[in-house]
């Protein structure tokens, strides 16, 4: 098994340098060399899963795969090979040297959020989220326009400020390990929620709140999420794809972490309020923010900070069944959110804007792609037979079984005030016809069949998880939640 | 731990070293709210940086860990030669391509006087805030503690009370520095690990931070953040 846990993290950065050494006039085999990665890395991925749903993996020390990071490692590797497809067929207008910059982008993005769930301590973590930071801020700026140039200003320096605070969080909790643990203690995840009843409580809860708050600006809750909307809108669709269904959740993983080892010694009151704050928070702001956008990729990306809070309340909320859900929201979030997205790059590509109002009668002109845009947001909505619904009603659920009745109730009335804010905007682009001078220049048709095959895959992901999960899913599932403290 | 009910010592060597080396540290911050030209900025954060290095090798002496001088040394070699001289360099260029030089003066959104009262306000709350945690070991001065918090609040504001690409990457290293700080008083025999993850910081704020900075200037034609103004909603 260690060979797989380590082809899982050669493989994406094999893939970025040799895209980005190739010689000219290799942008098809940089393709076939991303694709064949992203695959092999689901693959890899699906390798490793059965066994954490039974044993906790760990190598060389730096290395551990646990039912949690497994969670994760499903939804990007997944959502990378997803990407990787729906590439081929975005970057073909684009010319040589973009297409080449791009692949190696994506590959070493990929690579990043792989290996952040593999590591064992937190400093190896905060470091791999770094990175992603850094390799996603030059995608964003890749475009080289002025909106993408400043996108990516204002995400490298909100999210590094934010993540300046999460090492801060780091360092306390290395201080409150080290008491406890002696000066040489390295940081390494789970001797310290071992150790967590023994743990000072001040500089654990120090810790819990700078890393909420800090990988809280990556993961996009409110009030640190300002750069996300605008990263979102400008990156290139499949980076905006991997960013909202794939990077906020790996950043969601760093702040479970924390959230153990604070559960651990402070009981669950205190982590649980904070999430609660801030998950409600973030889904009120986005639920707003969902009505009247003009842009279809920033809805979207409003709709990632409506999804995030939904995945904080769902924590806050404790219940076994909750946590559940907010395992299986994290997988059913990146199929279709990354679904929505490549949907929405279609239909930019076709209308050639982001904008809502130019965007019309997109189900005449897309045979494939209208449809499954618009399967993307029923999903997203948590209409059933969606893998969404599901995880959102275990969510409620388990809201309701635990005694959070109020936290429930605004749940739901949020959840469905961004339903009709997403729908009516769907509504128009797609069922509204286009109007008449338009008519000619656009011709029904798909601009690529890369860019439709990965959204059918994920369409059948999300109908397999609504419908009936896996056993070995469920079983995979009932261990994270076991290892993350559920209590009733 | 040993919580608040412990009776003070006198400070040591260490205590007192770090406790000077944070507060000048402070008024160095505060001499970069102040200061109008992003160049003087530039310079004042290589001294905060300098002092960094030496507390690094004040603990170093004091704990023997040897690698903390290693720490020292790369630290001194990227924050106080390599960052300030990315910076400088785009400010030349800077200055030399513009007709008048926007972005290196003058893109303040208070007055200096305003600026420093507002910093005064953020340091106190954060040094106060802090000292109220009650986090007192023999082996973590409270002080340099409360005071890296003072700057961490001062280094936020540094950052927004200026409109221009130079003078809020300046306000990142300076959290930067001042998360250093904290790390540095908080747990000093950090593990090597945690040592990279700081290196590893710099070498992004360096690197991106001047990519991005030197896009922006090639596209805006000044480091003014003012056309930033694009994406709303």
């Amino acid at each position: 098994m260690i060979g797989v846990v380590l082809a899982l993290l050669i493989v994406p950065l094999a893939a970025g340098i040799t895209c980005a050494i190739l010689p000219t006039r290799t942008v098809r085999a940089a393709a076939a060399v991303t694709v064949a990665a992203g695959i092999g890395c689901f693959a890899l991925v699906l390798g490793v899963v059965p066994a954490t749903a039974h044993r906790d993996l760990s190598y060389l020390g730096y290395l551990r795969v646990d039912a949690v990071s497994a969670i994760f490692l499903l939804a990007t590797g997944f959502l990378y090979a997803a990407v990787a497809v729906y590439a081929v067929g975005y970057v073909k207008r684009h010319e040589e040297l973009y297409a080449r910059r791009f692949y190696a982008g994506l590959n070493l993005f990929a690579w990043a959020m792989l290996a952040a769930p593999l590591m064992s301590s937190l400093a190896l973590l905060w470091i791999a989220v770094e990175v992603t930071t850094i390799i996603s801020a030059l995608l964003v700026a890749i475009e080289d326009t002025d909106g993408a140039a400043e996108a990516a200003w204002k995400y490298v320096l909100i999210a590094s400020a934010g993540l300046s605070l999460a090492l801060l969080g780091t360092v306390f909790a290395y201080y409150a390990g080290s008491q406890v643990l002696g000066e040489h203690y390295n940081l390494a995840i789970q001797p310290l929620i071992a150790a967590g009843p023994h743990l000072a409580a001040t500089p654990v809860r120090l810790a819990f709140l700078l890393a909420l708050l800090g990988y809280g600006t990556k993961v996009g809750l409110f009030p640190v999420h300002t750069w996300l909307p605008d990263a979102h809108s400008e990156a290139p669709t499949p980076v905006s794809a991997l960013l909202s269904g794939s990077l906020l959740a790996v950043s969601f993983y760093a702040i479970l972490r924390f959230y153990q080892v604070a559960v651990a010694t402070l009981g669950t009151g205190f982590p649980r309020d904070a999430l609660l704050a801030f998950g409600v928070a973030s889904l009120l702001l986005a639920a707003l923010y969902v009505f009247g956008q003009r842009d279809i990729k920033r809805l979207l990306a409003y709709s990632s900070v409506e999804h995030m809070g939904i995945l904080a309340i769902g924590v806050s909320f404790g219940a076994p069944v909750a946590l559940a859900g907010v395992m299986l929201h994290v997988l059913a979030h990146a199929a279709a959110k990354g679904n929505a997205f490549m949907g929405a790059g279609v239909l930019v590509m076709k209308f050639g804007s982001k904008q809502i109002s130019a965007i019309r009668g997109g189900l005449d002109l897309l045979p494939w792609s209208g449809p499954l845009f618009l399967l993307a947001v029923f999903a997203l909505s948590a209409m059933p037979p969606s893998g969404i619904f599901r995880s959102e009603f275990q969510i409620v659920y388990g809201g309701f079984g635990s005694g959070n009745y109020a936290a429930a109730a605004v749940l739901i009335v949020l959840v469905t005030v961004a339903f009709f804010g997403l729908s009516a905007s769907a509504t128009r682009m797609l069922f509204t016809p286009a109007p008449l001078r338009a008519r000619p220049t656009l011709s029904r048709g798909e601009p690529s069949a890369w860019m439709v095959i990965p959204v059918i895959a994920g369409v059948a992901v999300l109908f397999i998880l609504g419908l009936h999960p896996p056993a070995e899913l469920t079983g995979l599932i009932s261990r994270a939640v076991a290892q993350l403290g559920a209590t009733r | 731990m040993s919580l608040a009910s412990t009776v003070p010592a006198a400070p040591g060597v260490y205590v007192g070293a770090a406790n000077v080396i944070a507060a000048v540290m402070l008024l160095i911050e505060f001499g970069m709210l102040r200061q109008a030209l992003a160049r003087d900025q530039v310079r004042l954060y290589a001294a905060q940086s300098a002092l960094i290095s030496v507390l690094a090798i004040v603990i170093a002496a004091d704990r023997n860990l040897p690698d903390l001088y290693v720490l020292a040394a790369l630290s001194a070699a990227l924050k106080v030669v390599a960052a300030p001289l990315v910076l400088r360099r785009l400010l030349g260029r800077a200055g030399a391509d513009d007709e008048e030089p926007t972005g290196v003066a003058g893109s303040q959104t208070l007055s200096p006087a305003s600026a420093v009262l507002a910093g005064i306000v953020l340091a106190a709350f954060g040094f106060f805030s802090f000292g109220g945690l009650g986090i007192r070991d023999p082996a973590a001065p409270a002080t340099a503690l409360a005071i890296a918090a003072a700057m961490m609040l001062v280094a936020f504001g540094l950052m927004i009370v200026r409109r221009d690409v130079a003078s809020q990457a300046i306000g990142f290293l300076a959290l930067e520095n001042a998360i250093s700080l904290a790390a540095l008083v908080a747990a000093a025999g950090l593990p090597l690990i945690l040592e990279t993850a700081f290196l590893f910081d710099l070498l992004v704020a360096v690197v991106v931070f001047g990519m991005l900075i030197r896009a922006h200037h090639v596209r805006a034609e000044s480091l003014s953040t003012a056309d930033l103004t694009r994406l709303q909603g």
